[in-house]
């Protein structure tokens, strides 16, 4: 099957040609279906993980408001409208209000390159996966930012506990990546989708694809500070964290990127690993590739994020908090090494083509 | 160049996001601020001195090694990309960088810099 892979940018591009109205449109277009998709797969991710967290406890979960309680978020996010905005007076109230900012920034800018299907994607660019991780990175200034400038002690250990955590994960989710790149040959997402034709990464590169696949997938779990990595913001130890000085709007944003994020990991490893909107193919099956493509490519990339997100809340009611010691022996004694190991051994079997469908 | 072009409304989009919600909360919400509101949260007792002052960081040497690792990325990130165009000799050099690169691991790991203290 010939995938034609369709860009807002590409649009955009071709609109310029006739004038610069056509193109402002597209660019529009763009940014407030990602700004609508935002606001809806934020609400509908905390539903999600309050219905989850209840059922794995034998509860109900959210009930009352709406039919089976789908319109809790949306009260909610009125309350925290309505909810006074607290800026204690001795914090730093730039950084205190800027804070917020910078987190949702980091988590936007890179719902800018995420594929959704082969003709919906904003913009494609040519370095995505450096893109991802540097963009990405740019929450952990926020959170830095956030709890610094509270001035509170709860706020400052929870932020020095989340810059420790988020840089040291980073490693390893790097060299994991360096996996697939190493496999698809292109740091171009839309390339790494297409090179995974014949299958997904996570099979076709024996043990080396599931390994790196579960090193990103803890890495970034670290990365986004959720259970069982959730110790910058502890609340049983640290109140909230970075965020305890944080109420109402401003509140509701560190929030909000905390399950876009959740999303925006679910998606990358579905991309690298999993194929993204790649409907599962088995190289040279070409009647079963085909029965496979009956599903429409955006039900895919759905299906694969939506899982991983499953397991995100799984790992919440599963695992126990770790202390900040385990925390660091896991990333640089454990992942560490392991990612390196299996970084020299995807090299060699690129190499000497060790892998399925070469 | 347009795909980099398109980040440039998604930072505008970002600062609409939360100005436009702060700035709705401001006309919808009480603004009401006391002595006691607005003190330092610390769990019902009242704060004893600011928190901006000198602690010794634990994290310190993690960051260190941080740097050397992500630095390290950012060459790998190349070569991972023309590896199959550079041949044996990429992965030979490749083996030799990551190699000097465990040395360091391995050195920072004898010296006890990777425990929690």
């Amino acid at each position: 099957m010939n995938w034609e892979i369709k860009t807002v940018a590409m649009f955009a591009s071709e609109a310029l040609r006739e004038g610069y109205l056509g193109a402002a449109g597209y660019i529009i277009l763009g940014v407030v279906a990602i700004a609508g998709f935002l606001a809806v797969l934020g609400m509908v991710l905390i539903y999600a993980e309050r219905k989850v967290a209840g059922h794995f406890q034998c509860r109900l979960g959210p009930m009352r408001v709406g039919w089976h309680g789908v319109l809790q978020t949306v009260a909610d996010t009125i309350k925290l409208f309505l909810k006074e905005d607290i800026v204690p007076f001795q914090a730093d109230k730039v950084l205190h209000i800027l804070a917020p900012l910078f987190t949702l920034l980091g988590t936007l800018l890179v719902l800018a390159v995420v594929p959704f299907s082969p003709g919906m994607q904003v913009a494609d660019v040519n370095i995505g996966v450096v893109y991802v991780t540097a963009v990405g990175g740019f929450g952990v200034l926020g959170i830095l930012l956030g709890g610094w400038s509270s001035n509170n002690k709860w706020s400052l250990v929870g932020a020095m506990r989340a810059g420790a955590q988020i840089i040291s994960y980073e490693v390893s989710a790097t060299l994991a990546l360096l996996v697939v790149v190493l496999f698809s040959g292109s740091l171009k997402l839309s390339d790494i989708i297409l090179s995974q034709e014949q299958g997904w990464w996570i099979w076709r590169a024996p043990v080396v694809g599931l390994v790196g696949f579960v090193i990103f997938f803890i890495a970034s779990t670290a990365e986004i500070n959720r259970t069982p990595f959730d110790l910058p913001e502890g609340e049983s130890e640290l109140t909230a964290g970075f965020h305890t000085e944080y109420s109402g709007m401003r509140f509701a944003f560190f929030f909000l990127a905390e399950f876009i994020n959740m999303f925006i990991i679910s998606a990358i490893a579905a991309t690298l690993y999993l194929g993204g909107w790649m409907p599962f193919h088995i190289g040279g099956l070409d009647g079963f590739n085909a029965v496979m493509d009956l599903l429409p490519p955006g039900a895919w990339f759905a299906g694969k994020t939506s899982f991983l997100i499953f397991v995100l809340m799984w790992f919440r009611w599963t695992f126990p908090r770790l202390r900040v010691d385990q925390l660091m022996r896991l990333e640089w004694k454990i992942l560490l090494p392991i990612g390196f190991v299996n970084l020299i051994a995807a090299a060699f079997m690129v190499m000497f083509g060790w892998y399925y469908g070469n | 160049m347009m795909d980099y072009f398109l980040v440039l409304p998604f930072i505008i989009l970002a600062g609409l996001f939360v100005f436009g919600g702060l700035a709705a909360s401001f006309l919808l919400a009480p603004n009401r601020p006391n002595a006691v509101k607005n003190a330092t949260y610390e769990c019902g007792e009242s704060t004893i001195g600011s928190s901006w002052v000198q602690f010794n960081v634990g994290y310190y040497l993690f960051a260190l090694l941080f740097l050397v690792f992500d630095v390290e990325a950012a060459f790998l990130y190349p070569w991972a990309v023309v590896f199959r165009d550079v041949g044996m000799a990429g992965l030979i050099e490749g083996l030799i960088f990551i190699f000097v690169l465990l040395i360091g691991l391995v050195y920072a790991w004898r010296k006890g810099a990777l425990e929690w203290v």
